[in-house]
């Protein structure tokens, strides 16, 4: 299971990556391993003003749903639209091409008291 | 939670494991999407050791047999197995089973689920007033489940019994894979055709059998599959999962079970269950798929387009075969139709959906 250096991570099992303050956001190798096979990826918030810990999507697997919880305060501005015909990419690439929204961050600091790598792979141990 | 004579086998090949009815067992090894395919397309081996496993012996075996469920045992001939149910008092169910006829009036096995081993014996054992001979033989017993079009080709190789050959709902007993007594039984929960086979998990025969089946499939591909796989195989095929689409409180008839139940005979409850079929059921299992996007799941309300809840989903899943969303559920009678539409209350949506028949793949 892999836990890229350059991420913030929650509990929720998403990660976040950011520059300036457009956030790219996708659940962790380990959330969709526990998912399996991802069927599709729902995100209805775009544009709306988002608290952190909001839920901002859910993902539906095979076997189960669960919601998708926005890391940092912030809009939603995109989804990733290659998801709507390869879902799978979530399964595949979960930190490269199957991330799920991108985001305009109300307060770039947040992401400073969000999980690192180190500490996101204690919680998932 | 119990180990199977597999469980260390499963970690090995990496599978993700769950408890599933106080079982340690393999929800997937690698995706559900890609097991179900290898079992529709080729083959797949299941372990399915947490079933349980009663022998019924003596002359009074029939007769407990025939008031306990709701199939007739009666016409079984050696070697034929049968789908049938166990009611309780209210016309509900226990539990489905398979009864297997080992010697007509003498010898039958009846093959229960994991989650309800406890609670069938003690079931059957307080109908048991005539003193049939029990044995509870579900710890000792392997079961793996071979399935897909070509398991039994695989499996002909490892044997002397005709298995290419053996009719559905049949099964034979004897050597396989060097191991003595084994049952090879043309049934499954896959609808996918191949066999079950059982034996004593005794020394190191459960490895022997393991291995031989891996080894005669390896070069067809014959793959380990989990859990996952078999719930969306059944599924697709429109059979009950007991706690899911059966339980308690859902009558066979309801379920669509009416052709395991016969009033030919009587049996626990059966005076209600047949005043109900004179009646008519007042709600039924019905297949649906989804037509708005969304997946169906396990206790979600159906609706009429009004927003009345008119029924609750049993089972559902996005089916790997179809490409689409399908599920089950108990909807009123006048809503059961097919091509009726109604409605799945998804998280905060209603979402159209249309009765299908089942099987649906």
């Amino acid at each position: 299971m892999s836990f890229p250096a350059h991420l913030r991570y929650t509990k929720d099992h998403e990660w976040i990556s950011i520059e300036g303050n457009v956030a790219t956001i996708g659940i962790t190798d380990f959330a969709q391993r526990e998912l399996g096979d991802i069927v599709y990826v729902e995100v209805e918030s775009i544009g709306k003003p988002l608290a952190a810990g909001d839920v901002f999507g859910t993902v539906e697997a095979v076997k189960t749903v669960s919601d998708l919880f926005l890391p940092v305060s912030g809009t939603v501005t995109e989804l990733n639209a290659a998801l709507a015909n390869a879902p799978e990419l979530v399964n595949n690439d979960p930190y490269g091409e199957g991330w799920m929204i991108k985001m305009t961050v109300d307060n770039p600091d947040d992401v400073n008291g969000l999980l690192d790598a180190a500490g996101y792979e204690a919680v998932v141990a | 939670m119990k180990n199977t004579p597999f469980t260390e086998k499963h970690i090995a090949l990496g599978a993700k494991m769950v408890d599933f009815a106080g079982y340690n067992m393999p929800i997937s090894y690698t995706s559900i999407n890609d097991e179900h395919a290898a079992v529709r397309k080729n083959a797949g081996v299941f372990d399915v050791s947490h079933m349980g496993e009663f022998i019924l012996k003596g002359d009074r075996a029939l007769d407990l047999i025939q008031r306990v469920t709701s199939n007739d045992a009666s016409k079984l001939t050696a070697g034929q197995a049968q789908y049938s149910c166990l009611p309780n008092d209210e016309g509900g169910i226990v539990d489905d089973l398979l009864v297997y006829c080992i010697e007509p009036n003498k010898t039958y096995m009846l093959v229960v689920n994991a989650s309800n081993i406890e609670k069938d014996w003690n079931w059957i054992s307080r109908h048991n007033t005539n003193g049939a001979e029990m044995h509870n033989i579900s710890d000792k017993t392997g079961l793996l489940a071979i399935q897909g079009p070509n398991a039994t080709r695989i499996l002909q190789s490892l044997t002397d019994m005709d298995i290419l050959n053996l009719k559905y709902y049949t099964f034979v007993k004897g050597r396989f894979a060097g191991v003595d007594n084994v049952l090879v039984s043309a049934t499954g929960y896959t609808g996918a055709g191949g066999v079950e086979i059982y034996f004593e998990d005794k020394g190191d025969d459960a490895d022997r059998i393991w291995n031989a089946i891996f080894e005669a499939g390896a070069a067809a591909g014959i793959r380990a599959i989990g859990l996952g796989a078999r719930d969306t195989l059944r599924l697709e095929m429109g059979y009950c999962l007991y706690g899911n689409d059966i339980d308690d409180t859902t009558s066979p008839l309801e379920a669509g079970l009416g052709w395991i139940t016969k009033f030919s005979k009587t049996f626990t409850a059966s005076h209600i269950l047949q005043q109900q079929k004179a009646d008519g059921v007042e709600r039924k299992l019905v297949g649906f798929e989804m037509i708005d996007r969304g997946i169906p799941r396990h206790g979600y309300e159906i609706k009429d387009q009004l927003g009345a809840t008119i029924g609750v989903v049993t089972s559902g899943t996005q089916s790997p075969s179809l490409g689409k969303a399908i599920g089950m559920g108990y909807v009123r009678t006048a809503y059961a139709a097919i091509d009726t539409e109604i409605f799945i209350k998804v998280r905060d949506k209603l979402l159209l959906a249309r009765v299908v028949r089942i099987p649906f793949a």
